[in-house]
């Protein structure tokens, strides 16, 4: 790891200052889980590490009015075993579950969660973010593909790692974000982007901005979390579905049906959400609309399994809540 | 296995000095001239916000109820600042990028990945590591008693997590233990014994002073 300045500042707007104007000057630390691992493997190496967990007030969860504010320093442990977010959105409850290793949930923040770098080998192993040869090449699609997207956009053949994210984008939850023009929020859905060179990053984030808190409507919607998995503990699922249904007795009013692990951003499966909406939720439906969520996936050559992960996924959030 | 085991154990403690204590003489040296005075770390820049670093900034640790002042670059993990700085060697460096947890210690109680905490970062929280349990502790028996480990390598880490763990369910049952300890791996394969000792050490805890 190459050696960098360390700062600890107390209020946000310090922690902007002490921000560069590019991704090599400077990087936000939180729980450190994966920033530091990508510093010693040399993927990032930011001159400077600005700490956020001294900041005051960013560690806790509130409820404020019908709405759920969720601090960026909040660990995942902390959301796990928040009584208010149990109540209101199970399905966070269970993303967070799905992060199995008490040590990562204990350092682990929530928006080092949703900030967190792909985990495509390509990219952990220097090929950049595209994961491309030394013509420019993509690696991917003729390479090691087994946990690769299904659904690849652009040349982004990797897939986002967040647990909380799809959960989070079902939930209709916004970042709020600090940098130096102020504040700004951005529903999580349009936090990620494609990027189109190896130099850009994943997120419609700029290096000066810090993630400060994540809100979410508490509406009462229904809403579950189910994630497939190759080993049950201490790895990252195959493929999930996080969904959010507005019911009215046994019928869907409105539905919300994200997929996790499949793409380069967690995907709205808006074909699924159309076989819901309206509709009675009832096994015949739950099979159409899983059917209908994988519906135009490009599995490469070593993935086409998570096609069907994927579908299980759907119906087993989705079972969840009939 | 389980015998000779314990007989190892009580070898040391008879004799007072193990490999380890020897081995560690020279590196002592070493260490001891990482360690800084009260005064110096008193002179270090004042203000949250002053940004330190990349060279060598007084870190002050509180490891096992003793307070250690040091003068670490901000690079150095909490690993390594046990490790290299303070010659507590049970936290092992396996991985080094937290997904083995062999380097597993307590922050305020609260199972970590050393290797995955700056040491700048551990500045007041109370932190423990395997060399804070008494060799008689009952999780360390309880390892010993039901064969839960091969090698040995990822004991310390297992131990350490199993103890925070076990704080806090001292009823578990030995699912309950899959979940709890899934931050730990063992390449010797011995989770059927570390099952067993940590659901028995659980109960043998709840009640015990310094467990």
């Amino acid at each position: 790891m190459n050696a960098f300045e360390y700062a600890s500042p107390q209020t946000v707007q310090e922690a902007v200052e002490l921000l560069g104007p590019g991704w090599q000057d400077s990087a936000v630390l939180a729980g450190g889980t994966d920033l530091l691992s990508l510093m010693k493997d040399g993927i990032v190496s930011p001159r400077r590490l600005v700490n956020i967990k001294r900041i005051r007030g960013l560690d806790r969860i509130e409820l404020i009015g019908d709405v759920v504010r969720i601090g960026a320093t909040v660990t995942l442990e902390q959301l796990l075993r928040d009584a208010t977010i149990a109540a209101r959105f199970p399905s966070l409850t269970q993303a967070a579950a799905g992060v199995t290793s008490p040590q990562i949930r204990n350092m682990g923040t929530v928006a080092g969660d949703l900030c967190q770098r792909p985990r495509c080998w390509y990219f952990r192993a220097g090929f950049g973010i595209l994961a491309t040869g030394p013509d420019g090449e993509p690696l991917v699609p003729a390479g090691d593909n087994r946990y690769h997207a299904i659904f690849p956009e652009g040349q982004a053949y990797y897939v986002h790692p967040s647990s909380l994210a799809p959960a989070l984008i079902a939930l209709e939850a916004t970042v709020e974000i600090h940098g130096p023009q102020g504040t700004r929020e951005l529903p999580v859905e349009e936090l990620y982007r494609i990027p189109g060179s190896n130099n850009e990053r994943e997120l419609n984030l700029g290096p000066r901005e810090i993630i400060t808190a994540i809100t979410i409507p508490a509406n009462g919607v229904k809403n579950a979390t189910y994630e497939v998995r190759q080993r049950q503990l201490l790895d990252w699922p195959l493929a999930t579905a996080s969904v959010a249904l507005r019911l009215s007795g046994r019928k869907v009013v409105s539905a919300r049906v994200v997929l996790g692990h499949v793409g380069p951003r967690p995907r709205r499966a808006t074909g699924a959400e159309a076989v819901l909406n309206g509709a009675e939720l009832n096994e015949q439906r739950i099979e159409a609309a899983a059917r209908a969520a994988v519906q135009g996936a490009r599995p490469l050559s070593r993935n086409g399994y998570k096609v069907q992960l994927a579908q299980v996924a759907v119906k087993r959030a989705l079972a969840s809540l009939a | 296995m389980a015998e000779k085991q314990r007989g190892r154990a009580s070898d040391r403690l008879r004799s007072g000095i193990s490999r380890r204590d020897f081995l560690r003489g020279s590196g002592a040296l070493a260490a001891a001239t990482a360690l800084r005075t009260a005064t110096e770390a008193a002179a270090a820049p004042a203000g949250a916000a002053s940004v330190v670093g990349p060279g060598p900034v007084p870190v002050t640790l509180t490891v096992n109820g003793q307070t250690h002042r040091l003068k670490l670059e901000p690079r150095v993990t909490l690993l390594d600042a046990l490790r290299n700085h303070l010659d507590l060697t049970g936290a092992k460096k396996v991985c080094d990028r937290g997904t083995c947890g062999a380097c597993t210690v307590l922050l305020d109680g609260a199972p970590v990945y050393a290797c995955s905490v700056l040491a700048i970062d551990a500045q007041g929280h109370k932190i423990e590591t395997v060399e804070a349990l008494s060799p008689d502790h009952p999780m360390i028996q309880a390892f010993v008693d039901h064969d839960g480990l091969q090698c040995g390598f990822c004991t310390p880490g297992f131990v350490m997590a199993a103890v925070a763990f076990a704080r806090q369910n001292p009823e578990c049952s030995e699912e309950d233990v899959c979940r709890g300890l899934s931050g730990n791996i063992c390449r010797c394969g011995t989770y059927v014994g570390i099952r067993e000792a940590v659901v028995e050490a659980a109960r043998k805890m709840r009640g015990a002073a310094n467990a």
